[in-house]
């Protein structure tokens, strides 16, 4: 299968085929099924929203004159008669670390053609993504019943602080929910042999569940730069 | 790191076979994007290692620049892991990914010009309002 010469230099061969993919006058995403080309495209245009969302809280948390809440303590918790700062966050990161772990196994499983293997490794993702959104929902309700957190206005400092939190995590939450549901539309598909049938354009091909990771890969992602830049900061 | 760099290393073989396909020799599409399992677990081991580092800077109380430099170099290696390898970036075809990675530079753009209009709104909200 290897027909090219393994002494050429690895930076050149890409960036020839770089030159040439696009110089095709035809196909530019060669070997890239079609599905996966959009989904990027979609994701590309969905980290713009996010950046937006992103850039505008820096714009207003900087021009702010009131002091920000401090998120280490508003987001605080006593568990055991310990005060824990921002602990309810630090479990949602793990639960999304761990959810994106099964999804890249149920990805490996795919491949390999372990199809009930690969549909339970998704159900099991999309159930952690149930519960990130179960402990979204009690973070919201706490904010908003106990310390009377709202849009535009809250006790702890800056006004902008409830609009940039409701506007980015409900945003973010609302991507888990769709990805939830996504997950489990197709994995019961791939469980049923939806994928299998010969009707099919590809028939037997699993790439469907590489797409659908993709998108529960970004979800993660997003929550990275959230983490770091509306909670850490 | 090190862990990352020999793993990924050693999948360079299968890298080369799926990239570098000729159009006579299509690239099997079921083993486009398959990699070793080890390789996942390990990057997966990595960002709970990574978070729990990020995490531990706020439980820490760090402040100031240690803080900040800490929180931006936890949260760029963990994006990279999960792009890189979750997302397979690593492995896909130059062509698609100077599609998807470049655009996003733009932003700096954005962030630079929102921050000096930032600057300006906050000095003129201390020059002109009683606070």
């Amino acid at each position: 299968m290897t027909t090219r010469p393994t002494n050429r230099p690895h930076t050149e061969t890409r960036l020839a085929s770089l030159a040439a993919d696009w110089s095709a006058d035809g196909e530019t995403f060669k070997q890239v099924p079609w599905g996966k080309a959009m989904m990027w495209i979609f994701l590309l245009s969905d980290t713009f929203v996010f950046s937006s969302f992103l850039v505008g809280y820096m714009t207003v948390r900087m021009s702010a004159v009131e002091s920000w809440p401090n998120t280490s303590e508003v987001f605080a918790l006593t568990i055991g008669g310990q005060h824990i700062p921002l602990v309810l966050i630090a479990i949602m990161t793990f639960i999304l670390i761990t959810s994106s772990g099964t999804m890249a196994m149920a990805v490996n499983c795919a491949y390999q053609h372990k199809r009930k293997q690969a549909a339970l490794l998704m159900l099991a993702t999309a159930l952690l993504g149930v519960s990130f959104v179960g402990m979204q929902v009690f973070e919201w309700s706490k904010l908003i019943v106990e310390e009377g957190v709202r849009p535009w206005s809250n006790p702890m400092g800056a006004a902008q602080f409830g609009a940039c939190f409701f506007m980015i995590t409900g945003f973010h939450g609302l991507h888990v929910s769709a990805g939830v549901i996504y997950l489990l539309v197709v994995a019961t598909k791939l469980w049923r042999g939806h994928y299998d049938r010969p009707q099919e354009a590809d028939s037997g091909n699993y790439q469907i569940v590489e797409i659908t990771g993709l998108y529960w890969h970004f979800v993660d992602l997003v929550w990275v730069f959230i983490f770091a830049f509306f909670y850490l900061w | 790191m090190a862990i990352q760099g020999s793993s990924v290393q050693g999948s360079t073989d299968k890298v080369n076979l799926n990239q570098e396909h000729d159009s006579e020799h299509p690239a099997e599409p079921n083993h486009a994007q398959q990699h070793p399992i080890g390789l996942y677990l390990k990057i997966w081991l990595l960002l709970f290692v990574l978070s729990s580092l990020s995490y531990s800077v706020d439980y820490l109380q760090l402040q100031g620049m240690l803080r900040w430099s800490l929180i931006i170099l936890f949260m760029l290696l963990k994006a990279g892991l999960i792009i890189s390898v979750f997302m397979h970036m690593f492995w896909e075809r130059v062509a698609l990914v100077y599609a998807i990675l470049l655009p996003p530079l733009c932003l700096v753009v954005l962030i630079a010009l929102m921050a000096i209009e930032a600057n300006y709104t906050l000095a003129n909200r201390l020059a002109f309002f009683s606070f």
